[in-house]
């Protein structure tokens, strides 16, 4: 049986999965989205906790998501086995990216253009929402590229812990040692990453414009 | 800005009173600054770079405070006046404009009557007038993008920006420095013009003597922080002080002339 065939008589399987998939995606972008601007403005001009800061979160990206799914398996509150837990890990990948980009992005706004928005009376909320953060969406957007792309290929490890997704395919074909079925979930995967990395693209290159 | 056009009528627009501005680190940008600039005068701050010029702009709207001393504003020490108030009552120019690049010519120029809430109807007309005034048609420029200006026309975009709230006080950081010599001195002969008609308070840092003597009523020159003398163009260039003459030396043949005409 192809892999294509497999999707096609498993169709209903296959739309739950993704969207299995696209709710632990979503979940945990919107909270790694939640943290990660405002402490990311928060972290602008002070250079010793951001180096700080930027670091613990360099850590976290270097465990294995494998390792760190299982590591939360026994923490109280968040972890257990299923969604929630898998959520928590997905947000603290995507932290760094979205942290990293919001820093850079605002600190690379021109300082002659922040000056003069603080010379001409503009409050400092004033410069951030009209002056730093429109000129630094094209940045901030390439973080969340990368952490969404990431975080679509991680979830697929999420299965291992019982949080469903399009993995529970790569991992039952990689049991029943059956190629087809690990590319009915891997296939689909893909295609997720490459339709919403190609959509936050559209609007990085609109706000880049603008 | 009814209280800054209101204190300038007696006395002195903006007073410096032993003003001292000190990093952290105990470096001293500005020593003991005593200076009075008076209503309506266009006054030069001249001097080499890391002389204190810019520091000394930035104590009058308070993007610095001074650390010891105080800087009065038409009467009042700066430290009293709400830091926001007073900057949207003073128009700002800096080296190449500081135009928001995300915003087109018209939303920059009207950025402090948008802040100042005025309706849309007077913000669009200030800013027509305001872009005629610096010999821009607004029909042509309103619409674009800094991007699309050349260095001369974003310096004149910025100029009608600082004046669009028509301020009492307008302060100039080399607004001229990052343009090439002949836009240049077309850039300061119709400034001259617009700042003889306009009668505000105008603070020029510049280190281009040229420029000082061509714009100044009074030139105050700053050597390491600390002031060596006000003068007039006249008196400035017949005075003896070494630091003037190095100065002096730095012009030209001719340019002398141009400059006390």
């Amino acid at each position: 049986m192809n892999w294509y065939e497999f999707l096609l008589r498993n169709r209903s399987e296959v739309l739950e999965r993704s969207l299995e998939h696209i709710g632990l995606v979503g979940a945990s972008m919107a909270i790694s989205l939640a943290i990660g601007l405002p402490l990311g403005i928060a972290l602008v001009g002070r250079i010793k906790l951001q180096r700080w800061v930027i670091g613990t979160a360099n850590v976290v990206q270097t465990i294995p998501s494998l390792a760190l799914f299982g590591f939360l398996i026994p923490v109280p509150w968040i972890g257990g086995v299923g969604g929630s837990t898998a959520v928590v890990a997905l947000s603290l990948y995507a932290l760094l990216p979205i942290l990293r980009n919001t820093c850079t992005g605002i600190e690379e706004v021109d300082p002659a253009v922040v000056e003069s928005a603080r010379g001409m009376g503009m409050t400092p909320r004033q410069v951030l929402w009209q002056v730093q953060l429109p000129l630094a969406a094209p940045v901030l957007l390439a973080g969340i590229r990368v952490a969404m792309a990431m975080s679509i290929g991680v979830t697929t490890i999420a299965a291992a812990i019982g949080a469903g997704g399009l993995g529970v395919f790569i991992f039952r074909g990689l049991a029943m040692v059956n190629n087809q079925v690990i590319l009915a979930g891997a296939i689909p995967a893909a295609c997720l990453a490459i339709a919403a990395d190609s959509g936050l693209g559209y609007f990085q290159r609109s706000s880049a414009r603008k | 800005m009814a209280g800054l056009s209101d204190g300038i009528q007696d006395g002195y627009a903006i007073e410096f009173r032993a003003a001292t501005y000190r990093l952290p680190s105990g470096v001293a940008l500005i020593s003991s600054l005593n200076l009075n600039i008076a209503g309506g005068e266009t006054l030069v701050l001249l001097g080499r770079s890391g002389s204190g010029k810019t520091t000394t702009l930035k104590l009058i709207n308070r993007l610095l405070d001074p650390t010891e001393g105080e800087v009065l504003v038409t009467g009042r020490p700066s430290r009293s006046w709400d830091a926001i108030e007073l900057r949207r009552g003073i128009g700002y120019v800096i080296q190449d404009a500081g135009l928001f690049p995300h915003w087109n010519v018209e939303r920059n120029v009207g950025l402090v009557p948008q802040l100042e809430r005025w309706p849309e109807a007077r913000i669009q007309a200030r800013v027509r007038e305001m872009l005629s005034l610096v010999g821009l048609p607004p029909e042509e420029f309103a619409g674009r993008r800094p991007s699309e200006l050349s260095g001369g026309q974003r310096q004149r975009v910025g100029v009608a920006r600082a004046l669009a709230a028509d301020p009492p006080i307008l302060l100039m950081d080399e607004p001229f420095a990052a343009v090439d010599p002949i836009t240049r001195a077309d850039l300061q002969r119709e400034f001259r013009g617009l700042a003889l008609r306009l009668r505000k308070t105008i603070v020029f840092v510049t280190h281009d003597v040229r420029e000082a003597l061509f714009l100044g009523t009074r030139i105050a020159l700053l050597d390491q922080g600390r002031l060596v003398g006000v003068y007039t163009p006249a008196e400035f260039l017949h005075a003896n002080e070494p630091e003037i003459q190095a100065f002096a030396a730095s012009l030209e043949p001719g340019a002398a002339h141009e400059g006390v005409q």
